[in-house]
C-alpha cells in the first residue's frame, strides 16, 4: 500500500510533503484532534482507474488526496447508477452543426453530429439526405462498391475519409462535411 | 369478549388494517384471532428472504397473494458482496407453485432471478397480475418473454434498475393480442432494442395504462405516437429525448404531450439535448414526481427553467450538477417538496460539480414539508446542519454523504458530530440515518440518547472506539438494520449485548476490528442468528486463527437456521 493512498494514517506527511499544488492554495486537510491512526488504511481499487479515465495530463484535484477515488464503495453510488451514467458526457455540450456539401448538389445542409451514436447512424442520415449509398468501409480500401466517398475537414484543415477514427474523436475535429463523388472520391479511398 | 363477534366480522375488520406492523401485533393478541388473521392475510413482506422458509410462509398464511422479498444486504449495493451470496428467488417460486397458492403479485429488491424462475413463475399462477423487480439480476429477456407470453391477465410489469441481459428484442412482442389488461409497463432499465411496432399496438390496446417508462432506444416518433394513444397517462419514463426544437417532429411531440393532462410523474430523459425541454412546460405544472437523476445534460439554464414551472413538486431526484444556485431555485418553486434526492454526476467522487452544504440551507429554507432526504456533497459544516435541523423537524429519512468521507467542517476543520446531533434531537420522526464526515464517539452519544424511532443507521469511516457502536446498541430501541464499515468497532462492542440482535433484521460490519474469535462467540450464544463471514480474498480455506480481524461479517436473525445455498467464499458460524 502505497503511503500516499493511506490517507486516514499519518496527517504529519502533508508537512513535508511535495504537493503539485498551486502557490498559495491551503492544505485543508488539516488534521483535526479528533483524528485517529488506528484506521485501517484505505482500501485501494484499481489505481489505473482513474488516471486513465479521464485521459487528463494534467493533476486532477491539486489539493485533494489522491485516494479519495480509490476507496471500494465509495461514495455508496448504486452499481446500477454508476454504470450507466458513465458514457453519457457528450449530451452535456451543446449540439454540434457542420456544413455538409454534396459534389453536384445546388445547395449545402446542415447537421448536428451529436444526434448521432456512431458512425452507422451517420452515414444513414446522409444516404437518406442525399438520396446515394457510400458502400462497405474497411480500413484498407475506404468505402467500396459505390462511386462516393464520405469525407470530412479536421482540425487542421485536411480533408480526412470518414471513419478512421474513433467517433469521439471523430466528431470533436470534425469542421465540415463534404460528399464527394467520381474520381476524386476513389482517389481518397485508395492507398492513402 | 372476542368470541361474541363471529369470525367473518373481525376478519371484516382486519381486512382495513393494511401496515404488516399493525396485522402482525393483531395476530399476537390471542389464538382465535391469530388463526383468523392468518387465513385472511393476503400481502406479506419478507425483510430478508433468509429469515423465514417458504413452507414456512405457506404453512401459516395459504390465502397468500402477494409476496415482497428482499435478498441481499444493503451493501451488496457498492459491491461489497460477493455477487453469489445468494438471494436466489427460485426456490419460493417452486414451493409457491407446488402449493397450489394463487400467487397475484411478486415484488423482489436485491435478488437473483433466472430466466427458469421467470418461466416457472409465468406458468404456475393463472391470476397473476404483478411483477416488480427492484436492483435485481441473473434474468435475460427471455425470461420477460415468458412473462408476457403467459400471464394472461398481467397488469404491471416494473422493471426498477435491473442488470438485465437483453440483447434479444422480442420480448414485447410476446405479449399476446388479448392481453389488454396492462396498467404499468416499465423497462427503462433493458439496453436492448424493443420491437417499436409490438409496442404501439400493446399500448393502443392497454386502456388502463397508467405508467409507462421507456428505455433509450425508444425514438422519438415512437414516443409522440405512445403518448397520443395514452393520454390517461399518470407516470412516464421518457427514454430518448433528442430533437430538433424547430422540426416538424418536435412540434407533433409538443402537441401530445400538451394532451397528456394526467401526467404527474416524470422520469427518464437517459438521452437529452436541453434545447428541447420547452416542449415539457406544459405539463410542469401538474407534477408531483420528477426524476432528473440519469440525465447528465440537463444543467444550468435550462434545468432550472424547467424546474420553475414545478410549482406542484413533492419528489425530487436530481443530479448535483444542479449547484447550490440551482437548488436555490427549487426552495422559492417547489414549496410542497417533500423529498429530495441529490446524487453525483461523477460518481467516482471528483466531485467538481458538487453541491456544498449551502444549497441545502436553501432547501431547508424554502420547503418546510422536507421529510426525505440523500444528499451528495463536496462538504457540510456544522452551523449548516444545525440549520436545517431548524428549519425541517420533520425528518422521516436523512442520509448524508460527503465524497470525502472523513471531511470535517470547512470552515471550523470540527468533526461534524454537532451538526448531525441537532438533527437526531431535532427530528423525533428520524426512522433512517446515514452519516458522513469526520466523527467522533460523540456523534453516537448524540443518536443514542435522541434518535428513539431510528430503524436503520449506515455508518462509514466514523468513531473513535467501542463506544460509538455501544452507545447506538444500548439507545436506539427500535433499531432494525445497522451497517458499519470502517470503524474502529471490536469484540467488546459486538459483544455486548448480543440478545439485542434478535430484535433486529441484520448487522453488517466491514473493515471493523471483530475478530473470528468474536464472531464465533455470538454464533454461539445466539443460535437464533446465521453469522456469516464473507472472505473474498484468494485464500482457498479460511485463516482459523481466532485473532484473525474478520474482513465482512453479516449476521441476521432467522427462524430457519443455516442456509444451503451459500458460495465457498461466505462461510456461516
Amino acid at each position: 500500500m502505497e503511503s500516499s493512498s493511506a490517507y486516514g494514517n499519518d496527517l504529519n506527511l502533508k508537512a513535508t510533503e511535495l504537493r503539485l499544488g498551486l502557490p498559495g492554495t491551503t492544505d485543508e486537510e488539516t488534521a483535526a484532534p479528533g483524528v485517529r491512526n488506528n484506521k485501517r488504511p484505505l482500501q485501494a481499487e484499481d489505481a489505473g482507474e482513474k488516471c486513465g479515465a479521464n485521459g487528463k495530463s494534467e493533476p486532477q484535484n491539486e489539493t485533494a488526496p489522491p485516494s479519495k477515488a480509490q476507496i471500494v464503495g465509495w461514495p455508496p453510488v448504486q452499481s446500477y447508477r454508476k454504470n450507466n451514467l458513465q458514457a453519457k458526457k457528450t449530451e452535456s455540450e451543446p449540439g454540434l452543426y457542420v456544413k455538409v456539401s454534396m459534389d453536384g448538389a445546388p445547395y449545402l445542409r446542415k447537421i448536428d453530429l451529436r444526434v448521432y451514436k456512431g458512425y452507422p447512424e451517420l452515414l444513414q442520415a446522409l444516404e437518406n439526405m442525399f438520396k446515394f449509398t457510400v458502400g462497405e468501409y474497411s480500413e484498407r480500401e475506404g468505402y467500396k462498391g459505390s462511386e462516393y466517398a464520405p469525407t470530412y475537414e479536421d482540425k487542421d484543415g485536411d480533408w480526412m475519409l470518414v471513419g478512421d477514427v474513433p467517433w469521439q474523436m471523430f466528431i470533436t475535429s470534425c469542421k465540415r462535411l463534404r460528399i464527394m463523388k467520381g474520381s476524386e472520391a476513389r482517389g481518397l479511398g485508395c492507398g492513402v | 369478549m372476542m368470541n361474541y363477534f363471529p369470525d367473518e366480522v373481525l376478519e371484516h375488520v382486519f381486512d382495513s388494517i393494511a401496515s404488516h406492523k399493525d396485522r402482525n401485533s393483531v395476530s399476537l393478541v390471542c389464538k382465535s384471532w391469530y388463526r383468523i388473521e392468518r387465513y385472511s392475510r393476503r400481502r406479506v413482506f419478507i425483510g430478508n428472504c433468509y429469515s423465514i422458509s417458504p413452507e414456512r410462509l405457506i404453512a401459516r398464511f395459504p390465502g397468500l397473494k402477494s409476496l415482497t422479498l428482499k435478498g441481499k444486504p444493503h451493501f451488496a449495493d457498492f459491491n461489497l458482496v460477493p455477487y453469489d451470496w445468494g438471494g436466489f428467488v427460485y426456490p419460493w417460486i417452486k414451493a409457491l407453485a407446488e402449493s397450489g397458492i394463487g400467487l397475484e403479485e411478486l415484488r423482489l429488491k436485491r435478488m437473483v432471478v433466472s430466466d427458469e424462475s421467470l418461466e416457472l413463475l409465468s406458468k404456475s399462477f393463472a391470476n397473476f397480475k404483478s411483477l416488480v423487480l427492484v436492483s435485481c439480476e441473473g434474468f435475460s429477456a427471455d425470461g420477460l418473454a415468458a412473462v408476457a407470453a403467459n400471464c394472461r391477465f398481467l397488469r404491471e410489469l416494473d422493471l426498477q434498475e435491473n442488470e438485465v441481459d437483453d440483447h434479444r428484442g422480442h420480448w414485447l412482442s410476446c405479449f399476446p393480442e388479448s392481453c389488454t389488461s396492462l396498467v404499468s409497463l416499465n423497462f427503462a432499465c433493458l439496453k436492448g432494442e424493443v420491437n417499436l411496432g409490438a409496442l404501439e399496438r400493446l399500448v393502443s390496446r392497454s386502456p388502463n395504462l397508467k405508467s409507462l417508462r421507456l428505455n433509450r432506444l425508444v425514438p422519438l416518433d415512437t414516443l409522440q405516437k405512445l403518448l397520443m394513444r395514452a393520454p390517461q397517462l399518470v407516470d412516464l419514463g421518457i427514454g430518448s429525448y433528442v430533437h430538433d426544437p424547430s422540426s416538424e417532429a418536435s412540434n407533433k411531440l409538443k402537441h401530445a404531450i400538451q394532451r397528456c393532462k394526467s401526467i404527474v410523474s416524470l422520469s427518464g430523459f437517459l438521452e437529452v439535448a436541453p434545447r428541447c425541454m420547452s416542449a415539457i412546460y406544459p405539463i410542469c405544472g401538474n407534477l408531483t414526481t420528477l426524476n432528473l437523476s440519469y440525465a447528465p445534460g440537463l444543467h444550468g439554464n435550462k434545468l432550472t427553467k424547467l424546474i420553475q414551472h414545478c410549482r406542484k413538486l413533492q419528489r425530487l431526484w436530481i443530479l448535483d450538477r444542479i449547484g447550490d444556485k440551482g437548488l436555490g431555485v427549487v426552495a422559492s418553486t417547489c414549496k410542497e417538496l417533500q423529498e429530495l434526492r441529490v446524487f453525483p454526476s461523477d460518481p467516482f467522487g471528483a466531485g467538481n460539480d458538487a453541491v456544498t452544504e449551502e444549497g441545502l440551507v436553501l432547501v431547508s429554507a424554502g420547503c418546510p414539508k422536507l421529510n426525505s432526504l440523500l444528499y451528495f456533497c463536496q462538504q457540510m459544516t456544522n452551523a449548516a446542519l444545525i440549520t436545517v435541523a431548524r428549519n425541517c423537524p420533520n425528518f422521516i429519512r436523512f442520509r448524508l454523504c460527503i465524497l470525502d468521507p472523513v471531511k470535517p467542517d470547512p470552515v471550523t476543520n470540527q468533526p461534524l458530530d454537532e451538526g448531525f446531533g441537532a438533527i437526531v434531537q431535532s427530528c423525533k420522526r428520524l426512522k433512517r440515518l446515514s452519516l458522513s464526515g469526520l466523527l467522533t464517539d460523540q456523534v453516537f452519544l448524540y443518536i443514542g440518547m435522541y434518535a428513539e424511532q431510528l430503524e436503520m443507521l449506515s455508518i462509514a469511516f466514523a468513531a473513535d472506539s467501542d463506544k460509538g457502536m455501544l452507545y447506538v446498541l444500548n439507545g436506539c430501541k427500535k433499531l432494525r438494520k445497522l451497517e458499519i464499515r470502517d470503524c474502529p468497532f471490536g469484540n467488546s462492542a459486538l459483544l455486548e449485548d448480543v440478545g439485542k440482535y434478535e430484535t433486529m433484521r441484520s448487522l453488517w460490519m466491514s473493515s471493523c476490528e471483530v475478530t473470528l474469535g468474536g464472531c464465533k462467540t455470538v454464533a454461539e450464544k445466539m443460535p437464533s442468528l446465521n453469522v456469516e463471514i464473507i472472505n473474498e480474498s484468494d485464500q482457498t480455506e479460511f485463516n482459523l486463527d481466532e485473532g484473525q480481524k474478520v474482513d465482512k461479517m453479516y449476521l441476521y436473525r432467522t427462524l430457519v437456521g443455516h442456509r444451503k445455498d451459500a458460495p465457498e467464499s461466505v462461510w456461516i458460524l
